[in-house]
């Protein structure tokens, strides 16, 4: 049944301190909203579980961009679309720009942001195999401090994180190390825009005299959570690329997701493309390694 | 995680709504789109579904295309607001609306008001859009006449009929 406004609170403090305080003192009560592009979702349909809600759209820290000299720090409410105009983002962090142009269609991306799409944790979310590739820190703040988490050990199952009741998503912090190598990713889904992905991957690699230096793969809704394929990059790294070695990734990414069957595909369907993938992946990096 | 219901206060809500101040009384939690459309007779903007899936309810919000089923009315507080019905005031009028009248853009029109807006949102940021930018651009508006071609072919003319100006 649609929901009833008058059965809601939004309150906008319109800072951090004061959002903060409001997360502390009533623990678990209250559910920030940044560009709504989830929470308005189930709003409208009657199923948001929280009555009560803070603004944090329109709170300054959270929409900054901050380019330092070894990192890039991005505010938890940035929009798709900040990162994708943003320009030292666009070159240093393909990926993630790249993942940003997936997301929903403009209206979407001029609203949705990169916290927002952590904070749901949805294993089909398309920017989050960026981030974890990338090896993505966040900023977790309460009135308790901050602290630093690994995005990849953000998420601890399907739709579960380690946020706790009084902690919000300030910052997502990439370093600027990763520009030279090469980068690809590739999203399935039923329609390039708006449609959420059935498979999606991001990867790096670095080649030197065919070989594998250092590469990373991550894929997005195989798994309860977008997983990072480490067994995989263990077998890959310090090898030359060929035929057997792309069997062995694909066997090996096999072993690593967990696929299931919803609406969107199949587990057996999702199996065969992650392989693929993995294995157009290596098949682009080999090509770039001989080219350079 | 549910709170014991609690009734929400209505509060002042000021805005710029195509170039006229507006102030309204709603619950913070209203979407802008029935706001639009209840309180203020703004019926152009449609409710197709609701979950910022469709694009028949986008409006510009501080010159940002948006799905205003999906943005609570507090959020646009101080905003300025266009919508289908300012579209006139806009420099991009004549030659976004004659375009799809002439190249059969609108077929039930439900999809028109949005597409419209995004081509309006297109054009300030593109004002030469290759085809691949006007797929882009619209994507997130969806015409279940499926009159895609036609729409394009609008935006398309409409863009060259701008910067020949």
């Amino acid at each position: 049944m649609r929901a009833d406004p008058a059965d809601y609170r939004l309150v906008s403090p319109g800072n951090l301190q004061a959002v903060l305080s409001l997360l502390a003192n009533e623990p678990a009560q209250w559910l920030p909203i940044a560009g709504g592009t989830d929470v308005m979702v189930l709003y409208s349909a009657g199923k948001l579980p929280n009555r009560k809600l803070i603004n944090i759209w329109n709170i300054p820290e959270l929409r900054r961009i901050e380019v330092l000299p070894d990192r890039i720090r991005i505010g938890a409410a940035c929009t798709y679309t900040a990162l994708r105009r943003h320009d030292i983002i666009s070159r240093e962090l393909p990926l993630l720009a790249t993942a940003a142009s997936w997301t929903g269609g403009i209206a979407n991306q001029n609203r949705g942001t990169l916290g927002g799409n952590i904070a749901n944790a949805s294993p089909a979310a398309d920017s989050l195999p960026a981030l974890l590739v990338y090896d993505a820190e966040l900023t977790l703040i309460s009135v308790r401090g901050e602290r630093q988490v690994p995005y990849r050990n953000f998420h601890t199952g399907y739709k579960k994180t380690v946020l706790a009741a009084d902690e919000l998503i300030r910052d997502i912090s990439l370093l600027r190390r990763f520009s030279k190598y090469f980068s690809h990713a590739r999203k399935v889904g039923a329609r390039n825009a708006q449609a959420i992905s059935k498979v999606c991957l991001a990867g790096l690699g670095q080649v030197t005299d065919g070989t594998i230096r250092d590469v990373r793969l991550a894929l997005g809704s195989v798994a309860p959570v977008p997983l990072r394929l480490d067994k995989t990059e263990q077998l890959l790294t310090g090898n030359k690329i060929d035929p057997s070695l792309i069997d062995i990734a694909r066997k090996s990414a096999l072993k690593e997701i967990r696929p299931i069957d919803d609406i969107r595909s199949t587990a057996r369907y999702r199996s065969a493309v992650a392989g693929n993938l993995v294995a157009e992946f290596l098949e682009k990096l080999a090509a770039e390694g001989a080219q350079a | 995680m549910n709170s014991s219901p609690e009734r929400s206060a209505k509060c002042e809500v000021s805005f710029l709504v195509n170039g006229k101040e507006q102030k309204i009384l709603a619950h913070p939690m209203e979407r802008l789109l029935d706001v639009l459309r209840n309180a203020l007779g703004l019926t152009g903007a449609k409710e197709g579904c609701g979950e910022g899936e469709c694009g028949s309810c986008s409006v510009l919000l501080d010159g940002m295309l948006v799905n205003s089923c999906l943005v609570p009315v507090v959020q646009a507080s101080g905003a300025s607001i266009v919508t289908i019905e300012g579209i006139s005031l806009h420099d991009l009028m004549n030659p976004l609306q004659q375009a799809f009248l002439e190249c059969g853009g609108a077929q039930c029109g439900i999809c028109t008001p949005g597409m419209i807006l995004a081509a309006v949102h297109l054009l300030e940021k593109k004002p030469e859009p290759k085809l691949d930018d006007i797929r882009e651009g619209l994507a997130g508006n969806l015409c279940r006449c499926t009159g895609y071609m036609q729409i394009f072919e609008a935006v398309a003319k409409a863009a060259q009929r701008r910067v020949a100006k």
